[in-house]
C-alpha cells in the first residue's frame, strides 16, 4: 500500500509545514506589524515607512522600546541578522551594490577601517553627538557612530584566591609570576573577538615591540588558549567547572552573572581586573548605508540608537555598556561594574594595518 | 540463485541501455530538468559569481594565487592535516559502524527503533552543544575525571580531552556512525542471506563468505557511506574550532579565517577552490568504483533477512554491539541532560559544585521573556519553525533527488550521466562561508531576490540534504533487475505504473532513510542558517546558540535545556519516520 501511506506522509508534512509557518504569526503581541509586514502580498493602505537595520546575531532589542519608535514615527523596522560581527560586516561590503538594508549597526572598532575603506556608510552627524564622550567617536567624518562598548579585561574567581590566602593578579605583568603559573585560560585572537581584544591589551600596554616577549613570557607559565569565549569561560573557567581561575572575559561578566544566575545572589563570584590598560575597550558603532532610499527615517532610527531610551535597554539586551552617559543602569551595574579608566588604546587604522601581522606573530610565539 | 549470471549482466545492460534513442534522451534530460535548474540557481551561480568577485579583488592572476598557496608551507601543512584527519575519521567511523550495521541489518530485537533513533541524534547536535556535552563527560571537571580523581586521589584531572586530536576524532565518529549505519544498514538488512548460506553450504568459512560475498555485495553502500563521512570531516569546521582548537586547522576553518578574519577574499577562493577539486577527484573516483561494484541482485524483505536473537552467540555479539553504540554515542547525549537539569553553580565561597541538587528552572526558564526581547521565542515556536523548515527540505530534498537519482540509476554509462554524478556531491565540498556570501553577491535581483527571504533557508538545507537523498536512493535503485521492470512492461504496464508497483516498493525503504537524513540536516544546521537573516524564525540551533553566547548560569543551563529538547524532538521525529517503516511502507 505504498500510496496510501504516501499521501499520509505528504499530508503530515504539510501540516507540519503549515505548522511552522503559523506559528510565528500568532499575534503574541500588539506589534503584529514588524512580524506581518514582510509576508503581506500587497503595501497597506497607510503610508507606514518600512526600515530595515542589519545587525550581527547579538543584536537584541525590547519591544517596547522598538514600539516607541514604530508609533512615533509610523514606521516598521525589520532587523536582518548575518552572522558574527565579521560575517556582518563582510556581507555588508559584498552587497553595497544593492544594499540589503537602510542602516547597519554592530561594526566594532576592530572592523571599523574595512568597513570605512569600503565606503559602506553615508556620513550622518547626530544632534545628539553632542552628549557623547569623544573617546568613542573614532570617525572624524561621522559615517560611523558610536552606540555601545564593552571591556576586555580578566576575570578571576573570587573563591579560588580566597580559599588559597593568594592576593589575585592586579595587572597584566602580575600573570608572569610563578604563583599565577597555570592559572589563565585566553581565548585564540584568530578566532575569537575577545581573544582579538586581549591581544590588542597587550600590544597597546607592551608596544609593538615588547607584546611578543610579554606572550613568551605567559607561554612560560603555561597560559592555556582555546578558540572561543564559550569554552573559555564555561568549560575551562575553574567559576564553571574547569580548572583555570583566571579568564579573558569582559568587564561587564561579574554583574551579568549576578543578573542572570540560576537562584538570587548577593554578589558577584567574580572579578574584573580594570587598573591600567589591562583591558580593551570594544566600541560598537552605527552608519547609515550608501544607497538608502529612507535616509530621512534611517536618521531617525541612528538619532534613537543613541538617545538614553534605547540606550537604557542596551546593557540587558546586548550585554554591552552605552556610550549614552544619560543612560540609566540597572542598580546591580551601578553596585558591581567596574570600568576601567584607562583601557589600552590601539587604533582602528592600526588594527587593520596590522591584524594579519599581529595575529601571525602571536601565532608563531604562543600555538608553535 | 543466479547471481553469477547476473554478475556478468551490467555491462550487458548498458550496453542495452545506450542505444541512442531520442525517448531515452528526452527523458532523460526531463529528470535532469528540476535537479540542474536548482543546482544552476543556487548553486553554481552564487559560487561562480562569489569566486568571480573575489578573484577580481586580487592585484596578481590566479595561477599565481594558487602557486603561492600551494608553495606556503603553513597551506601545505593545513592540507595535510585536513586529509590526514578526515581518512582516519572516516577509517574509525567505519570500524564502528560496519558492525552496528550488521547488528541493525540482521537482527531484530526488542528496543531496536529506539536505539536507531537514539543513534541518530548527534547528527543533529550544533557544535558547541557536542563540545558541551563531551565537556560534561571528559572536561575537567566532567564526571570521568571527577571519578577519577576520587577515586585515585588526585588533585588534578588525569584525561585531557578538550582541545587535543582525540577530541575531533572522537566528535567526528560521534557524529558519522549514523550515515554508515543507516545507509549500509539498511542496503545490509536487504541482501538475501540464502547468499551466504549457500556459500556456507558449498564449504566457505565465515571470512571467505565475508569477504567474497557479503562485503562485495554490499560494497557500493559501503562507498557511498565512507564518501559522504570523509567529505564532512574533510570539510569539518565546528568540531575542528571548538574540540580540536587553536593548535588545529582544516581547510574550512581556514577559509573561514582568511575570509572573516583577514578579508583576504582572493587566498579564501583559492582554499574554497582547492578544497572543491578535492571533492571532485575523491567523487570521480568514488563514481567509477561503484560503477563497477554495483551488481543487481533480489532484494528482499526483512521479513526473510532478520532473525531474532536466538542464541548465546548472537545475543553476547549484540550486547557487546549495544554497549559499544551506546556507549560511544549516547552517552555524552546522557550527560547533557542530566546537566540540564541539575543545578550548575557552586554555593557562594565553594569551589565546586560537590553536592548537585536537581531542578527544572531551565526548561521553565525558557517559556519566560525575562528581559521583553523581541526576538524572544517560546520553544514551542521554535520547534514549530524547525519543523517547518525540515517539512520543505524534505519535500524539496526528495522531489530533486529522486528524479536525479532515478536518472543515474537508469542509465549509467550515458555521458551526461557521467558529468552529473560527481557534480552533486560538490555542495557537500563546498565551504559554508563561501557559499554564504556567494548568496549575497547573486541572488540580489528580482525575481531572484532572495537574500532576506525565509525560503533561503529551506534552500540551503536541500543543497546539503539533496547529495544525501541522490546517495541514499541510488544504491537501491541500482540494484533493481531491469528483468523486473521488463517483466512488467511486456505484461503491459505503463512507465508510470512500472514505477508505482516495482521501482516504488523496492526503494520505498531507501527514500525514507533519504527523508530521514533531510529531516536531520534541517533540524541540525546551524552554519548557513547563521548567515542568513531573519530573526524572528529562528531554529532551534540558532536559539540555542543565543543562550550559549550569553553570560550568566541561566542562559547557560537555558542553551542545554533547549539542547535536550531538540534531541527529543530529534528522536521523535526519526520514530516517526521508522514508524512509517514498520507499517510496511515500501515493504514488499
Amino acid at each position: 500500500m505504498p500510496i496510501r501511506i504516501n499521501k499520509f506522509t505528504v499530508i503530515g508534512l504539510i501540516g507540519v509545514i503549515i505548522l511552522g509557518a503559523c506559528a510565528p504569526l500568532q499575534p503574541k503581541t500588539p506589534i503584529v506589524s514588524l512580524q506581518s509586514a514582510p509576508l503581506t502580498p500587497f503595501p497597506t493602505i497607510e503610508a507606514t515607512q518600512e526600515l530595515s537595520v542589519m545587525t550581527h546575531d547579538s543584536f537584541a532589542i525590547s519591544e517596547e522600546v522598538l514600539n516607541v519608535f514604530q508609533n512615533q514615527y509610523n514606521a516598521n523596522v525589520r532587523f536582518l541578522k548575518s552572522g558574527d560581527t565579521g560575517s556582518a560586516v563582510n556581507k555588508a561590503i559584498l552587497s553595497k551594490d544593492a544594499p540589503l538594508a537602510d542602516v547597519f549597526y554592530g561594526v566594532d572598532n576592530t572592523f571599523l577601517s574595512r568597513a570605512l575603506e569600503e565606503g559602506i556608510f553615508e556620513t550622518y552627524r547626530s544632534p545628539i553627538l553632542a552628549v557623547i564622550p569623544d573617546e568613542f567617536e573614532l570617525d572624524p567624518q561621522h559615517r560611523a557612530l558610536p552606540v555601545d562598548y564593552g571591556d576586555v579585561c580578566l576575570n578571576y574567581d573570587k573563591a579560588y584566591f580566597a580559599q588559597r590566602n593568594l592576593p589575585p593578579p592586579q595587572n597584566l605583568v602580575d600573570l608572569l609570576k610563578p604563583e599565577y603559573k597555570s592559572l589563565l585560560v585566553v581565548e585564540n585572537p584568530a578566532t575569537s573577538s575577545p581573544g582579538l581584544a586581549f591581544l590588542l591589551a597587550t600590544i597597546g600596554q607592551f608596544g609593538e615591540d615588547g607584546y611578543l616577549d610579554y606572550w613568551e613570557g605567559l607561554v612560560e607559565n603555561d597560559v592555556k588558549v582555546v578558540n572561543d569565549w564559550e569554552v573559555a569561560y564555561r568549560s575551562e573557567f575553574s567559576r564553571w567547572g574547569g580548572t583555570r581561575p583566571i579568564v579573558v572575559s569582559y568587564g561587564s561578566s561579574p554583574p551579568f552573572d549576578v543578573i542572570f544566575s540560576e537562584e538570587p545572589i548577593e554578589e558577584p563570584l567574580t572579578t574584573a581586573i580594570v587598573s591600567d590598560g589591562s583591558c580593551f575597550r570594544q566600541i560598537e558603532f552605527v552608519g547609515i548605508l550608501k544607497g538608502t532610499r529612507n535616509r530621512a527615517l534611517a536618521e531617525k532610527w541612528i538619532d534613537f540608537m543613541l538617545s538614553p531610551q534605547f540606550q537604557d535597554d542596551v546593557p540587558l539586551q546586548m550585554f554591552v555598556l552605552p556610550v549614552n552617559p544619560k543612560a540609566h543602569l540597572d542598580e546591580t551595574f551601578e553596585k558591581y561594574l567596574a570600568i576601567p579608566n584607562n583601557p589600552a588604546k590601539v587604533s582602528p587604522d592600526q588594527i587593520a594595518a596590522n591584524r594579519e601581522k599581529w595575529i601571525q606573530a602571536w601565532t608563531e610565539v604562543v600555538l608553535r | 540463485m543466479d547471481s553469477s549470471l547476473d554478475r556478468g549482466s551490467p555491462a550487458i545492460t548498458g550496453m542495452w541501455e545506450y542505444t541512442p534513442k531520442l525517448p531515452k534522451f528526452a527523458s532523460l534530460m526531463l529528470l535532469w530538468l528540476a535537479p540542474l535548474i536548482f543546482l544552476a540557481l543556487f548553486y553554481f551561480f552564487p559560487l561562480i559569481k562569489i569566486l568571480g568577485l573575489s578573484f577580481s579583488r586580487s592585484d596578481t592572476g590566479w595561477t599565481e594565487l594558487f602557486i603561492e598557496a600551494l608553495i606556503s608551507t603553513s597551506i601545505r601543512r593545513v592540507f595535510w592535516f585536513t586529509v590526514w584527519q578526515a581518512l582516519l575519521s572516516t577509517l574509525i567511523t567505519l570500524a564502528i559502524g560496519l558492525p552496528g550495521a550488521y547488528l541493525f541489518a540482521r537482527y531484530e530485537f526488542r528496543g531496536k527503533s529506539m536505539l536507531m533513533a537514539l543513534t541518530g541524534i548527534p547528527f543533529v547536535l550544533p557544535a558547541l552543544v557536542v563540545a558541551a556535552a563531551f565537556t560534561s563527560l571528559l572536561g575537567p571537571r566532567g564526571w570521568i575525571n571527577l571519578a577519577l580523581m576520587a577515586m585515585f586521589n588526585l588533585s588534578q584531572p588525569p584525561i585531557q580531552f578538550i582541545n587535543t586530536l582525540t577530541a575531533i576524532l572522537l566528535a567526528h565518529v560521534f557524529y558519522n556512525t549514523v550515515i554508515v549505519l543507516r545507509m549500509v544498514g539498511d542496503f545490509w538488512s536487504h541482501l538475501d542471506p540464502r547468499l551466504t548460506q549457500a556459500a556456507r553450504t558449498l564449504g566457505a568459512n565465515r571470512w571467505q563468505t565475508l569477504t567474497r560475498i557479503t562485503l562485495p555485495l554490499l560494497a557500493p553502500s559501503i562507498a557511498a557511506a565512507a564518501l559522504l563521512v570523509f567529505i564532512f570531516n574533510f570539510t569539518s569546521f565546528g568540531v575542528i574550532l571548538i574540540l580540536g582548537g587553536p593548535r588545529f586547522a582544516t581547510l574550512e576553518t581556514e577559509i573561514y579565517y582568511q575570509t572573516i578574519s583577514l578579508f583576504n577574499l582572493p587566498l579564501a577562493a583559492t582554499l574554497a577552490i582547492i578544497q572543491l577539486m578535492c571533492t571532485l577527484a575523491l567523487t570521480v573516483f568514488y563514481t567509477r568504483l561503484t560503477l563497477r561494484l554495483s551488481t543487481p541482485i533480489n532484494l528482499r524483505s526483512r521479513r526473510y533477512t532478520q532473525r531474532r536473537l536466538s542464541n548465546w552467540k548472537s545475543r553476547i555479539l549484540a550486547a557487546c554491539l549495544i554497549t559499544l553504540l551506546i556507549g560511544l554515542l549516547t552517552t555524552p547525549l546522557i550527560a547533557l541532560a542530566t546537566r540540564s537539569i541539575t543545578r550548575l553553580e557552586p554555593e557562594l565561597g565553594q569551589e565546586t559544585l560537590f553536592t548537585p541538587s536537581l531542578t527544572l528552572d531551565f526548561y521553565r526558564e525558557l517559556s519566560v521573556n525575562r528581559t521583553s526581547s523581541l526576538f524572544y521565542v517560546p520553544p514551542t515556536t521554535a520547534i514549530a519553525i524547525s519543523l517547518g523548515y525540515a517539512g520543505v527540505t524534505i519535500l524539496l530534498a526528495l522531489a530533486l533527488g529522486l528524479p536525479a537519482a532515478w536518472a543515474l540509476a537508469r542509465y549509467p554509462h550515458t555521458p551526461i550521466n557521467k558529468i552529473m554524478d560527481p557534480l552533486l556531491m560538490l555542495p557537500l565540498g563546498t565551504s559554508a562561508v563561501t557559499l554564504g556570501l556567494g548568496f549575497i553577491v547573486a541572488l540580489n535581483r528580482p525575481p531572484l531576490d532572495l537574500r532576506t527571504s525565509i525560503l533561503l533557508i529551506p534552500l540551503a538545507h536541500t543543497l546539503v540534504a539533496f547529495p544525501f537523498v541522490v546517495r541514499s536512493l541510488t544504491p537501491a535503485l541500482r540494484s533493481i533487475r531491469p528483468r523486473l521492470r521488463h517483466a512488467a512492461m511486456v505484461l503491459g504496464a505503463p512507465p508510470g505504473r512500472v514505477f508505482r508497483f516495482i521501482d516504488l516498493p523496492l526503494i520505498g525503504r531507501a527514500l525514507l532513510v533519504a527523508a530521514t537524513f533531510a529531516f536531520a540536516i534541517s533540524l541540525g544546521e546551524f552554519g548557513a542558517t547563521a548567515l542568513i537573516a531573519r530573526p524572528e524564525y529562528p531554529t532551534i540551533p540558532i536559539v540555542i546558540y543565543r543562550y550559549i553566547s550569553q553570560p550568566g548560569a541561566m542562559n547557560y543551563g537555558q542553551a542545554l535545556a533547549l539542547s535536550t529538547i531538540l534531541m527529543l524532538v530529534t528522536t521523535a521525529g526519526m520514530m516517526a519516520i521508522e514508524r512509517l517503516r514498520i507499517a510496511d511502507i515500501g515493504e514488499f
